[in-house]
């Protein structure tokens, strides 16, 4: 169906293949050479040749062109003249031994890990360059334990650090975790559990809350925390616009994982005579947890590095203030924002310091994150497996008392008892739904 | 009850009557399900409550300016003369330069991480996307401020020397081709801004795109092989089509956040009220730079303003991610993106 745009393309030469052996049954059963299997991936000598000789080539014409032929000039020029008459050689190169449709192939080959190199360069670069600029800042130890109340714009890098904007974030997140895990998680296994139209509703607000404007967010809270109640800025406020934010997110990503939890997993609960929230407690929830737990830290992880909600709520404060009720706190992303704007250069390296930590902090949480959530659901580590297999040994072996004791006591657990009994074991099979209840 | 069923079932055999399921639930199960449905309440008046409080502090700004807040470019809330025209220009204009930055890298990478890298890093160039979605956009901001801005001018400077005569890349004030003009005309503009926005939103599209072009069905992929298809047809055949929700999620997804960033484009644009479509000149503007610049310095009836600018905001957001979501889900590889 999809592959017509196949049709046209003639079977690729195959090395060590047979070509007469389409017919299928006819071959004899001699002992032939052994079919060598055709090499999807990897590169051969003739590749690694052409893309050698279309390098160099490229490098050649773009000099030829750059320092004789044109007036042309500049770094970036030069790369793309390169890269462009690289791609052209090296179709040129490869069409001398392959049809135009593994040239196309070859082709696109390159602009994919193009693409993809450009990104991660890119990208690392960002993360880099921060880091780079932060080396200035990081040494002094008083970077991480004064705050900037008595550090002047003039004073050097010795003086004043950004101890209260750490505690400020660290306050700030936890308001936002304390509103976001219990409320987020709830709802998203309401979204699970209790299917409708209403939560289908709930659902798609949800999804298209997730890429709610930061500052929105703040705006929110600002209109209704601050002016609507007449509160002041305080780390509360920030702490609510983050949550803001964050909800979302929360719940969209813990209702994918929930999502997975296998439902032969559930079903087996309810076959067991478990009411619902027995089963989403014992058995959706554990078996989701390090899903949930991945969805909570990587929601956590874009809370911390926010800042235009933090920029309408909280205020901006050179002291430490660790009560988040009562007058303005800042944040790490806020302090950076703040650092970097100023002209001088201790304070723009405080800001590329600020911004470091703020990445380390992202960075840890991530690999957390990794660590904990790397299993799908239901894949358990080998702790986590021993833990389990102990507690169904410690099951076996409560069951095994307790069918024991209600035999000897003349009552039965089970309706018909699978170890033969001598004697009146038949005596009273009421109780037993009543006792079933226990666990 | 059951044996009657059963009676007609025989007397009647071509009208069976399906016998109703019913759940009896204990009282713990409806106080569950009373709890749950609570939350899910709270979350959804949390929701409505910012478009709502929004709405109502915007009220007296869109009382007084009416229709004329969607064409004035100026922001003046205090003699009454604001309006988002130049704002939202700005807005778009940011977005459009990063979604179109952003898609063909987003959309490259992802292809290369779902087919094409080696198998041994995969695994890696997957964390190591979804650790660049969670970089703080304060660092996108800083990077650009401090690092981009001064390699750029080159690039915008050849854009504006040989495609000049196209209106959007044109530059007042510069002769095409003059060496000796200002480098200072070219920085804080549109395109800087756009290409910061672009880096931080193409990790985010790429992993959606990731996602589903893993999850296009292994037995066309080898169908596609079978019938003698190279990487790239089958990759042309099999996994963008099936994949294209995806793509138009992921743009989308990655359009909305755009729309909305602020601090990476108030540390790198100088703010201009005037239509500005010249992405290369320096001066632009977008919604969400103009509540950072003005929040704290507005009167009352500014603070309305600044409301009403951000509510324009977070209908556009929601209609493009509607629109996202929409498309996502009616594409063959379903909402699950």
């Amino acid at each position: 169906m999809t592959v017509v745009a196949m049709e046209k393309a003639e079977p690729t030469s195959v090395g060590g293949d047979v070509p007469g052996d389409s017919g299928g049954s006819g071959a004899p059963e001699t002992v032939q050479v052994p079919e060598t299997p055709r090499r999807i991936g990897g590169v051969g000598r003739s590749a690694v040749l052409s893309l050698a000789g279309a390098a160099t080539s490229a490098l050649c014409v773009t000099i030829l062109l750059f320092g004789e032929l044109a007036p042309f000039s500049g770094m970036l020029g030069f790369t793309v003249t390169a890269y462009l008459v690289f791609l052209a050689v090296y179709a040129v190169l490869t069409g001398f031994e392959e049809n135009g449709q593994a040239v196309r192939d070859r082709v696109m080959t390159v602009v994919l890990w193009t693409a993809a190199t450009l990104l991660f360069v890119a990208l690392t670069l960002v993360v880099g360059f921060t880091a780079w600029r932060g080396k200035q800042a990081l040494p002094h130890g008083n970077f991480f334990t004064q705050d900037m109340q008595a550090a002047g714009p003039l004073d050097p890098l010795t003086n004043g650090g950004i101890a209260h904007a750490m505690i400020g974030t660290l306050i700030m997140i936890a308001i936002a975790l304390s509103i976001t895990v219990p409320l987020g998680l709830a709802c998203a296994v309401y979204l699970n559990q209790i299917p409708g139209r209403f939560s289908r509703f709930v659902r798609t607000i949800v999804e298209a809350m997730t890429a709610l404007p930061s500052i929105v967010a703040g705006l929110m809270v600002y209109a209704v925390w601050i002016l609507g109640l007449g509160m002041q800025k305080s780390g509360l406020a920030a702490g609510f616009a983050i949550s803001v934010m964050m909800l979302p997110i929360v719940i969209r990503a813990s209702d994918v994982v929930l999502r997975l939890v296998p439902g032969t997993l559930t079903e087996a609960a309810e076959a067991l005579g478990a009411p619902r929230w027995r089963t989403v407690w014992h058995v959706v929830l554990p078996t989701a947890r390090s899903g949930l737990a991945t969805a909570v830290i990587l929601g956590t992880a874009r809370g911390i590095g926010e800042t235009s909600p933090v920029l309408l709520t909280a205020g901006f404060t050179a002291a430490l203030n660790a009560d988040p009720t009562a007058g303005p706190m800042v944040s790490l992303p806020l302090a950076v924002f703040n650092f970097v704007k100023s002209p001088q250069p201790e304070m723009i390296a405080r800001g590329f310091g600020a911004a470091a930590v703020l990445m380390t902090m992202v960075l840890v949480l991530f690999v957390i994150a990794r660590v904990i959530g790397g299993r799908g659901p239901g894949h358990q580590t080998r702790r986590q497996a021993r833990r389990t297999a102990r507690a169904s040994r410690r099951d076996v072996t409560r069951f095994d008392e307790l069918h024991t004791s209600a035999s000897a006591s003349g009552l039965s657990l089970f309706e018909d008892a699978s170890t033969p009994q001598p004697h009146g074991t038949a005596a009273a099979p009421a109780p037993a739904p009543a006792s079933g209840e226990n666990d | 009850m059951v044996s009657t069923q059963v009676g007609s079932g025989i007397s009647e055999p071509d009208r069976p009557v399906p016998r109703r399921l019913y759940t009896a639930r204990g009282f713990g199960d409806r106080v569950f399900r009373i709890q749950l449905t609570a939350t899910g309440v709270v979350v959804l008046a949390i929701m409505a409550a910012v478009g709502l409080f929004l709405l109502l502090r915007a009220g007296q700004a869109l009382h007084a300016r009416g229709f004329a807040f969607l064409t004035t470019a100026a922001w003046q809330p205090d003699v009454h003369n604001f309006g988002i025209s130049a704002v939202l220009t700005g807005t778009l204009l940011i977005a459009l330069v990063a979604v179109a930055i952003s898609v063909p890298l987003a959309v490259g990478t992802a292809l290369f991480i779902s087919d094409v890298a080696p198998r041994g890093l995969r695994r890696t160039l997957v964390s190591m996307v979804d650790l660049m979605a969670a970089v703080p956009s304060v660092v996108y901001g800083l990077w650009g401020l401090f690092f981009l801005q001064q390699h750029v001018i080159g690039l915008s400077r050849w854009l504006s020397d040989w495609f000049g005569w196209i209106p959007l890349f044109a530059v007042d004030g510069v002769k095409p081709g003059d060496p000796l003009a200002s480098d200072s005309v070219y920085t804080a503009s549109t395109f800087v801004a756009g290409i910061v926005v672009a880096l931080m939103v193409a990790p985010i599209q790429c992993s959606v795109m990731r996602e589903v072009f893993s999850q296009a069905p292994a037995g066309e992929r080898e169908g596609a092989y079978a019938l003698g298809a190279t990487r790239w047809g089958m990759i042309r055949s099999v996994v963008l089509p099936y994949g294209k929700g995806g793509i138009i999620g992921g743009t989308m997804l990655g359009l909305g956040r755009a729309l909305g960033e602020t601090i990476a484009v108030y540390l790198i644009i100088s703010p201009v009220f005037t239509i500005q479509p010249h992405i290369l000149q320096t001066g632009s503007n977008s919604v969400s730079s103009l509540i950072a610049l003005h929040y704290g310095d507005s009167s009352e009836f500014g603070m309305s303003a600044l409301m009403a600018a951000g509510l324009a905001l977070f209908l556009l957001t929601l209609a493009v991610n509607f629109t996202a979501s929409s498309v996502a889900a009616r594409s063959r590889s379903g909402a699950q993106s």
